[in-house]
């Protein structure tokens, strides 16, 4: 789960990031009821950074997360992501869904139910992560882990845009 | 469906800013420990007509308290802990002590529960081992086995309520039972049939079956074929006594979401669960039945018992029908489940 050593992936593909959310008249109108969408979890997501000081890539410019892979039901208090590993033996996947979980469950209210999944036949250990991630005792404990938890907020620093 | 009910008598926060992770009944009904993210144990009495809490523990452990179990008499208190340690406490007047902290597992303590006799303790860790740990007079504990029957972490462990017999759940899906013999404990049965983590575990008040609930979303209840009445049957030799158990009943379709803790009513033999779906369900059996072929009934389903996931439920052991829930939000709720006559 580390990221130093030599680079698993040394070129990765680099995607083009979309454009900023298009604000309408009912955004900026405070009477109207906001639900959470997709667009704001992937907005959410999308600035945080692997920490590879090779690539500080955001997920969104590594593909790792596509808009067209976050599910939000507002009204269900759900959020379903699929995050897509550069490589399939990605060492990194189960950090990187350790810190989309974490991100979002520092962002959303509490009511919301969060699930982190490899996107489907990506990854070598889809199964193994996908169960991991949805341990909520093994993510408390990991947490309790002031490294692991340091590495996870490294994920997160925002990268400067 | 429903002819009985499940109504709140109380709800109050129990571990602020944190998460309540389980809470337990002393065997007398009239206190409850409490434990959560915040690494304080805390203990709840009935002053009037509300519940008050009555002392915070909480030198104990550097990490989540994962779990507190009472003593058979009530004395002494037990907490599991993420921080890889068991703390044993002792009820002195109105305060508890903490007697000494039981060392061992490399990671993550997730359970500790004591024997009938009170004489033994069990503990597991995610380090996929189960210990056995001996208490003699002196209140010196003194580690009798290590268990590795397990492949990934053991969520939970449970004693029979009269035999010397131990069951434990697995993040590898499968349940093992254990029985002491020549000195050593063995597993003496695997019982597979979950697709995901078993999360929890509660014998019915016989001990003649065995519930497991499940991150697979479903509810099984296992038979042991070799127990018959209340004693093992007398045609069992003793080796395969408590080997052979099958699933003879899965409740799917009723939960939304993991199901994270399950408790048989031991005075009115009413199962409930706690879902990460925020509910907390009563199912009855049909007494009419085939005992080989169970059924039960959804009796009563709260959806919104609490705003996040349900962690624990607990019958308390005194009162018929009064159940604590606690939660992720840090609340504990307290509920009347009242069976409508005819």
């Amino acid at each position: 789960m580390s990221g130093s050593g030599a680079l698993e992936n040394a070129n990765p593909l680099i995607f083009q990031r979309s454009g900023a959310r298009l604000l309408t008249a009912s955004d900026e109108d405070e009477d109207v009821h906001d639900p959470i969408d997709d667009r704001e979890i992937f907005d959410i997501l999308v600035v945080m950074s692997i920490n590879d000081p090779e690539h500080p890539l955001s997920l969104e410019e590594l593909n790792v997360v596509e808009q067209v892979r976050v599910q939000v039901n507002d009204t269900d208090s759900t959020v379903g992501i699929e995050f897509t590993p550069t490589i399939p033996h990605c060492s990194m996947a189960t950090l990187i869904g350790l810190s989309i979980k974490v991100k979002l469950l520092r962002s959303l209210p509490d009511r919301f139910k969060i699930d982190v999944h490899i996107t489907p036949g990506t990854h070598a250990s889809e199964d193994a992560v996908n169960k991991q991630l949805a341990d909520k005792e093994r993510v408390a404990a990991a947490l309790e882990n002031s490294q692991l938890l340091e590495v996870v907020n490294q994920c997160l620093s925002t990268k400067s845009l | 469906m429903t002819d009985a009910r499940l109504v709140l008598a109380e709800r109050f926060n129990a571990h602020p800013d944190s998460r309540c992770w389980h809470v337990a009944w002393n065997p007398a009904g009239t206190l409850m420990a409490s434990c959560g993210g915040d690494r304080a144990i805390r203990i709840w009495g009935k002053e009037g007509d509300s519940w008050k809490c009555l002392s915070v523990l909480q030198d104990g452990h550097q990490r989540t308290v994962r779990r507190v179990a009472w003593s058979p008499c009530g004395t002494y208190l037990a907490s599991a802990s993420f921080d890889a340690t068991t703390c044993i406490w002792k009820k002195k007047q109105d305060d508890f002590e903490c007697l000494t902290t039981l060392e061992g597992h490399e990671n993550e303590v997730k359970c500790v529960t004591w024997a009938p006799s009170g004489n033994l303790l069990a503990t597991c860790s995610r380090d996929k081992s189960v210990w056995v740990w001996e208490v003699d007079e002196e209140d010196e504990y003194e580690c009798v086995t290590v268990i590795n029957s397990h492949t990934q972490d053991v969520k939970h462990v449970v004693w029979h309520p009269t035999q010397e017999l131990l069951a434990s759940a697995s993040y590898d899906n499968n349940i093992c039972v254990y029985k002491e013999e020549d000195d050593d404990w063995e597993c003496k049965a695997t019982l597979e049939g979950h697709t995901s983590t078993v999360w929890s575990l509660t014998f019915d008040p016989s001990g003649q079956r065995l519930a497991s609930c499940s991150d697979d979303r479903t509810v099984k209840i296992w038979k042991c074929q070799n127990l018959e009445g209340s004693g093992v049957c007398p045609c069992a030799t003793v080796e395969d006594a408590f080997g052979s158990w099958t699933c003879v009943c899965t409740l799917s379709g009723f939960h939304g979401r993991t199901v994270y803790d399950i408790a048989w009513c031991r005075l009115t033999g009413a199962l409930v669960t706690a879902c990460g779906d925020d509910g907390v369900r009563v199912f009855k059996e049909d007494v009419t039945a085939d005992p080989d072929q169970p059924t039960f009934s959804l009796a009563a389903h709260v959806s919104k018992a609490h705003s996040q996931d349900v962690n624990c439920v607990v019958w308390n052991p005194k009162e018929a029908g009064l159940l604590a829930s606690c939660s992720d939000n840090g609340e504990i709720a307290l509920w009347r489940y009242q069976e409508d006559d005819e």
